[in-house]
Parts: structure tokens; C-alpha cells; sequence
């Protein structure tokens, strides 16, 4: 099972409070695969990660893991293996900006 | 006993302000949707308990929230809003062509007569519709294929599509505004469309008298007058008496013409109400006076109203769509300030009295009067 952590928006878009765990069906394990997974048992979170249309990222949304980070990664280059092993989170970061 | 909901979009949050009748206690219920920016919140006249609210975020882009039960709960709708076809380009700031992109809702306008349809206003400006509660949104893009599509250029907020107003006596007629393209009207319930701006002088444009690039603010209609329209632009309030066909300015005695919201009374298509703000460089009132200003003439003959409101060291802004009238007699006036309070009148402009003062900044207020 992978692990994802969810900045505070979306858990509370998602209505979840805690981590999620996320089983990807067999899928090749990939920044695109996670977010696939995210989107399906969350539809609410469509368009929040990644533009509906393009898939491209959005700009202030941000995935870092074992202190990396992954956002300029190809969506679907593979994740550490430390990831796919469950070992450690992924994150889905809100990136600072703002007031 | 008649009560009045007011729905509150600010830049944290969305607030649901009620009261009796009276509209003397109010009750606060928020924020919704903390942390988010809540454009816009309104309900279908043909139910009151549906309620549609823009949220969005810079980081997270676009929600759509649908109530069923007048904003005690929420659920999110459909958030994509895809253009149709290929979008072409509009003006960027520098006058080099831009490539039209989604960024928000600013309004949604839901159907007098069915709960399930409501049009919404977007940045980079177009006007989208569902018909099925949200679920989905398809773009009426005879608007953005409109030929002078590529004049199109945003104002300091965005190019937003801001106003979208029904014609209550005519269902294939709707009028909506562009902030800066313009005003614009349908006849044929949204396939095309028409610049109505003939009379509309901006001295901020090349041609100020140009069919398209006017910076319209706001545009209100009285349901029992739907040919006539009232306009708050960058500068200037205007008046339409032939459904946007010819405006002329009726600014008259205001001391500054420059304002956001236009609105008019429930009960005298007469009636109309802003809020002038000293200038496009300075938005706050002059001499940090907070004035609503009156005119019972339809223009041209203006009074101030200040009973209750700060009259020293005020330097806030009303928004385009923070203000609105609840249809009780005596009609009550509402507007939200970016400082965040919420002004409210029982008693058409005579007094008003803060129904809250402290939240985000406001973007938005809409009114329901409900039996």
C-alpha cells in the first residue's frame, strides 16, 4: 500500500482526516498512477492536482517524497521504492505562497 | 413570517447571515469552505433551498458547491469547465495576443424557473451552463466566438465574465458584462450574441467609443423593466431604455462616478443605489467617507446615505457583486465591504447598522427573501 499525505485542503475536500493508503490495483507505480488512484476513490479532488484537460500539474501543487522533490519528475517516471514499499509518504504539497 | 438569508462569498470563506422579517438579529453560520476564496453564492429563485457557491483557490483551482438545504450542508458539483473547441486568443495587458485559460467562476446566475440550471460567468471570460445541477458545464460559446473575441483584454481583476442577467418576460433573452470587453446580449437564449455598448465613452481606450473594450463594472435590471438596464462602468453610471441598444450617462451630482456595484430597488424600478469610490488609482471612498448614494429618478438626481455608516478614516472597497436588495417592504439594501463587514438597511438606505464586521475581505453578497 502506498501512503499519501494530503495538505489540509483537499483531505477536507476529500473528507478524510488522516493519511490516505492507496492501493494501485497493479498499476506501474508512478506520480500519474497515484494520482489516478487519488482522483477515483476521491472524485472531489479532480481538477485540484492536475489540470482536468492538459494533465499537466498545477502550478502551486507540489509532490515531494523521501526528501525529494518529484514535481518536475515525467508523471510517469517511477517512485522510490521506499514509496511503492509503503515505507515512506508520498506528499501532496500546497506550495508557499500566498496570504 | 418572512425571513432573509444573506449569502456572503469573501476571500476566506463563505457566511450565511439570516433573520426574521425585521432584520434587526441576525444569526452568523460560517465560514463555509474555510480558506478558500468564495467568489460568489446564490440560490435558484425557483427553490430557495438550492444554493450554488464558487470556491477557489490559487493553488487548487475550481470547486462548484451545491446546497439542497439553504447552505446547512454542502457537496461539490462538477468543477470542469472545458472551452469548446480550440479558445483562440484574447488581448493580454501588453497587447500581445493571449491564449484564453479557465482561472474561475466570478458569478452564477441560476434559472428563474429550474433549480437544475445555472449559468456561470468565468475568467478568461466566458459563460458556461448546466443543466443538470452542476454535474456538468458546457460552454455557450457563441459568446467568446464572438468576432471581437480577440479585442478582449482583462481588466486589473482578470477578464472576467461578471454580470449575467435573465429577462424574466423573455427566456431567449440575457444580457451579461465583460470587465473589459463590455456589455453584451443574447436573443436567442445564449447561441449569439451582440455588443450593446453604443453610447459607452472610455477615455482609457484607444477609441473610446469603440464597440468593444469598455470596462464594465457591474450592470443591474429591475424584473418588472427588463429593457431597462442600469450600469456602474469603470467611470460613469449609464442607462439603458431600450435593452442595451443606447446608454446614456447619468452620473448628475455624484461626486465621483467611478464605482463597482449598481443595484435597484425591489419595489421602484426607479430606485437605484451605489457606492461612488474616489477613483481607478484610490479605491476607497472620498475622504474616508462611506456613502451609498441614492437616486429615486433613475439616475441623473443622486442623495447620499450615511446614517450608520462610517463617516471618518474609512478607505474600504465594495466589489461589483457585493451588493444586493431583499424584496420585504421596507426593501432592505445590503452591501459587504473589503474590509469585511456587511452593511445592511431595513428601511430602503435610511440607516443601516453592520450585520457583521470583521470577516475576510467580502467579494460577494446575494440576497433571499423567503416566505
Amino acid at each position: 500500500m502506498i501512503k499519501v499525505v494530503l495538505p489540509a485542503h483537499l483531505k477536507t475536500l476529500a473528507r478524510v482526516d488522516g493519511d490516505v493508503e492507496l492501493d494501485l490495483d497493479g498499476a506501474r507505480p508512478t506520480t500519474a498512477a497515484i494520482l489516478d488512484a487519488l482522483e477515483a476513490r476521491f472524485p472531489a479532488l479532480r481538477g485540484t492536482m492536475r489540470d482536468h484537460a492538459t494533465q499537466r500539474r498545477r502550478p502551486f501543487v507540489r509532490f515531494f517524497a523521501c526528501e525529494r522533490d518529484l514535481s518536475h519528475d515525467a508523471p510517469d517516471a517511477p517512485l522510490p521504492d521506499a514509496v511503492v514499499a509503503g515505507t515512506e509518504p508520498f506528499f501532496v504539497i500546497g506550495a508557499m505562497a500566498g496570504g | 413570517m418572512s425571513k432573509v438569508r444573506v449569502l456572503v462569498g469573501t476571500r476566506k470563506g463563505g457566511f450565511v447571515l439570516t433573520s426574521d422579517g425585521k432584520r434587526e438579529k441576525w444569526d452568523v453560520s460560517g465560514p463555509h469552505f474555510a480558506g478558500w476564496e468564495i467568489y460568489h453564492i446564490k440560490g435558484s429563485p425557483a427553490d430557495p433551498n438550492r444554493l450554488y457557491a464558487s470556491q477557489t483557490s490559487g493553488w487548487f483551482g475550481q470547486q462548484v458547491q451545491r446546497s439542497d438545504d439553504g447552505g446547512k450542508t454542502w457537496n461539490p458539483v462538477g468543477n470542469e469547465f472545458k472551452y469548446d473547441g480550440v479558445p483562440g486568443t484574447h488581448q493580454w495587458y501588453d497587447g500581445t495576443p493571449h491564449p484564453w485559460e479557465f482561472a474561475r467562476v466570478w458569478h452564477f446566475e441560476p434559472s428563474l424557473t429550474d433549480p437544475d440550471t445555472v449559468y456561470a460567468g468565468v475568467e478568461d471570460a466566458a459563460l458556461f451552463k448546466t443543466t443538470d445541477g452542476g454535474k456538468t458545464w458546457k460552454e455557450l460559446s457563441g459568446l467568446r466566438e464572438h468576432g471581437s473575441g480577440p479585442k478582449w483584454q482583462p481588466g486589473a481583476g482578470g477578464m472576467c465574465l461578471h454580470t449575467i442577467i435573465l429577462d424574466p418576460k423573455d427566456p431567449n433573452r440575457i444580457y451579461i458584462a465583460i470587465s473589459a470587453a463590455g456589455a453584451f446580449r443574447s436573443d436567442d437564449a445564449g447561441k449569439s450574441w451582440k455588443p450593446i455598448n453604443r453610447g459607452l465613452k472610455s477615455a482609457q481606450i484607444p477609441d473610446p467609443d469603440a464597440e468593444v473594450g469598455h470596462c464594465v463594472h457591474h450592470v443591474a435590471m429591475h424584473p418588472s423593466r427588463p429593457n431597462v438596464l442600469f450600469m456602474q462602468k469603470h467611470w460613469d453610471v449609464m442607462r439603458s431604455d431600450d435593452g442595451g441598444e443606447n446608454w446614456r450617462e447619468v452620473s448628475g451630482n455624484l461626486p465621483t462616478d467611478f464605482g463597482f456595484p449598481i443595484d435597484v430597488h425591489a419595489h421602484d424600478p426607479e430606485t437605484i443605489y451605489v457606492v461612488p469610490i474616489k477613483s481607478d488609482s484610490e479605491h476607497y471612498p472620498i475622504d474616508g467617507q462611506l456613502r451609498v448614494y441614492r437616486s429615486r429618478s433613475g439616475g441623473n438626481e443622486w442623495e447620499p446615505l450615511t446614517k450608520g455608516l462610517p463617516q471618518s478614516n474609512c478607505y474600504v472597497n465594495v466589489l461589483r457583486d457585493a451588493m444586493a436588495v431583499d424584496s420585504l417592504d421596507k426593501c432592505g439594501i445590503y452591501f459587504g465591504t473589503t474590509g469585511g463587514q456587511v452593511y445592511g438597511s431595513a428601511d430602503e438606505g435610511k440607516s443601516w447598522s453592520a450585520i457583521v464586521r470583521d470577516l475576510p475581505a467580502v467579494l460577494s453578497v446575494e440576497v433571499q427573501t423567503l416566505a
